[in-house]
């Protein structure tokens, strides 16, 4: 992670792969979101959906285990080098989720990430806002899920 | 939420210290072991399917608007929904469904942890 002034609107960053297997798929939804067609095959067929297909809350967490993981991917590689790893605060919400297509099991979705937006925090001067969207397209390259994410980010100290 | 719970998502979805780990959470903005914000999405759906949605002609949602964590989620926490219907309409495309747009209210004690505005779709009554 940079601090809050070493980021930059438009920095692309590529996640990496999930593959949503259907027993995985099942097992979400049995814990957290059990309707129909998220648990079964046949109740799939008849949804909306036309298939066996993710809870969209399980789309969700795949993609922050997405974020977080290249997150540390790239600290692990700072402390490498010797330099300062910069740990990020929480996140205060998000907009704009959209389960643009179902996911179906067996489904490999593609994630990415940009950064949309940087704000100041007039409560919290030691800290900026980064407002990043994320997009999941699947094999067939189609867009399934797309959000906008925000994070405290700290500024870096004076010295 | 217990904190083997919270603990448990977090190693799976969210593995940040502060989901993980009550010593690095303390040195962090919200001062202890809190559960990842997608942690409290997944128990509200939870709590949805089961107090209202699986008893209910629902058919799944487009999206959400709008998701704001206000507060950390300990563990401990007793979790509460409350849902408010904010607008109604029927589809253009499809005359046996209708939207629901609602806001849906996360509450532990009498803090408010998470609010979040969402559309779903629901099957209509035949006539």
């Amino acid at each position: 992670m940079d601090y809050f002034e070493d980021l930059r609107i438009g920095t692309r960053t590529v996640l990496g792969s999930h593959t949503f297997s259907a027993d995985d798929i099942k097992a979400f939804a049995a814990r957290y979101d059990p309707q129909p067609f998220h648990l079964d095959e046949e109740a799939g067929r008849r949804s909306l959906f036309g298939g066996l297909c993710a809870s969209g809350w399980h789309t969700a967490s795949v993609a922050i285990r997405m974020v977080v993981l290249e997150r540390q991917r790239r600290a692990a590689e700072r402390r490498a080098r010797g330099e300062t790893v910069v740990q990020n605060g929480p996140s205060p919400g998000l907009r704009d989720m959209k389960w643009l297509a179902p996911v179906f099991a067996g489904d490999t979705l593609d994630f990415v990430s940009e950064i949309v937006d940087l704000r100041g925090v007039r409560s919290r001067p030691g800290w900026g806002l980064m407002f990043s969207r994320v997009t999941a397209t699947n094999q067939h390259g189609a867009p399934v899920y797309s959000y906008v994410g925000s994070l405290f980010v700290p500024r870096r100290p004076h010295s | 939420m217990t904190a083997e719970e919270i603990k448990a998502f977090a190693a799976e979805f969210d593995p940040q210290p502060m989901h993980l780990d009550e010593e690095a959470a303390r040195v962090g903005m919200l001062g202890g072991l809190c559960a990842s914000g997608y942690h409290t999405c997944a128990m509200m759906a939870r709590l949805m399917s089961d107090g209202l949605l699986l008893r209910s002609a629902f058919l799944g949602s487009p999206g959400t608007e709008e998701i704001r964590w206000l507060a950390p989620v300990r563990p401990g926490d007793s979790l509460m929904v409350h849902t408010r219907v904010l607008e109604t309409r029927s589809s253009a495309s499809r005359p046996d469904i209708g939207f629901v747009r609602m806001l849906v209210k996360v509450v532990a004690a009498s803090r408010t942890v998470m609010t979040l505005t969402a559309s779903l779709m629901f099957a209509r009554r035949r006539a």
